[in-house]
């Protein structure tokens, strides 16, 4: 599993997909109940979970004639997403002041 | 900029068109002048923030009712080039009284030049908090991190 920063962003970035993502994190979901239980068709869950699992966001496996999704239990792959999201904000935001001309040159 | 990906930690390079020894200024005792004020701990509003610039001690939030929030540990302090740091903040944004379930972030200093410096962030050790996915589920459920997801896939 090795799904990169942007992949992720791109994954959660659809409002639907992200609605999606939050009922799995809720508790593990076949894609049934989630197409009951979200106004999407079950086709369209479908996608939207490929995407998900392509993220390396969640995982499915069988159970009995139903795949059960539940988020990946790896789970660092979403902590990294924020850290890496939140870095590069904060080094961006570090390098602005470093290069401001300090007081004693302005 | 660039951003590499390891198991558990994450690394984020950044050149600043700064010297060496401003650049080491500015990201320790100067943290307070570039820390986005949204991320702190405790509600109310920021005072100051303070980095005691040696091994030991912290980095502290002060609020202007007085509060103090000390949330990071200074674990090496070798200025011009090198400080560590430990992340005393669990998934939720709390304060994490545990070391053994902190992280920590490492960052060195590099001169290119006279007038740049290269900067290296590692944060390590990802994978002590809350062990990894229970502590995050959490997280996510009270919609802590997909609000962060949701502020860049939107910018």
């Amino acid at each position: 599993m090795s799904a990169n920063h942007s992949t992720i962003l791109a994954a959660l970035a659809d409002p639907t997909r992200r609605a999606v993502y939050e009922r799995v994190a809720q508790s593990p979901v076949a894609v049934v109940e989630l197409a009951r239980d979200l106004p999407v068709s079950r086709p369209a869950v479908s996608q939207h979970l490929k995407v998900l699992k392509d993220a390396g966001l969640v995982r499915d496996e069988p159970v009995g004639t139903r795949r059960i999704y539940t988020l990946d239990p790896a789970g660092l792959v979403a902590i990294r997403a924020y850290f890496e999201q939140f870095w590069s904000g904060s080094l961006a935001a570090f390098a602005a002041a470093a290069e401001q001309p300090s007081k004693e040159e302005a | 900029m660039t951003i590499q990906t390891h198991a558990a930690s994450v690394t984020t390079e950044i050149d600043v068109a700064a010297p060496l020894e401003r650049a080491f200024a500015v990201f320790t005792t100067g943290i307070g002048t570039w820390w986005n004020p949204s991320h702190h701990l405790l509600d109310g509003e920021i005072a100051e923030m303070v980095f005691e610039p040696h091994v030991g001690g912290h980095i502290v939030d002060r609020y202007t009712d007085g509060r103090e929030c000390p949330w990071s540990r200074v674990l090496v302090y070798d200025p011009p080039t090198r400080v560590v740091f430990s992340w005393d903040i669990n998934l939720q944004w709390q304060l994490e009284t545990d070391p053994a379930r902190t992280s920590e972030v490492d960052v060195t200093f590099t001169p290119n030049g006279d007038d740049q410096t290269h900067v290296v962030l590692i944060h390590r050790h990802l994978d002590r908090h809350g062990d990894g996915w229970p502590g995050m589920r959490d997280a996510v459920s009270s919609g802590w991190s997909l609000a962060r997801y949701a502020e860049v896939a939107g910018a």
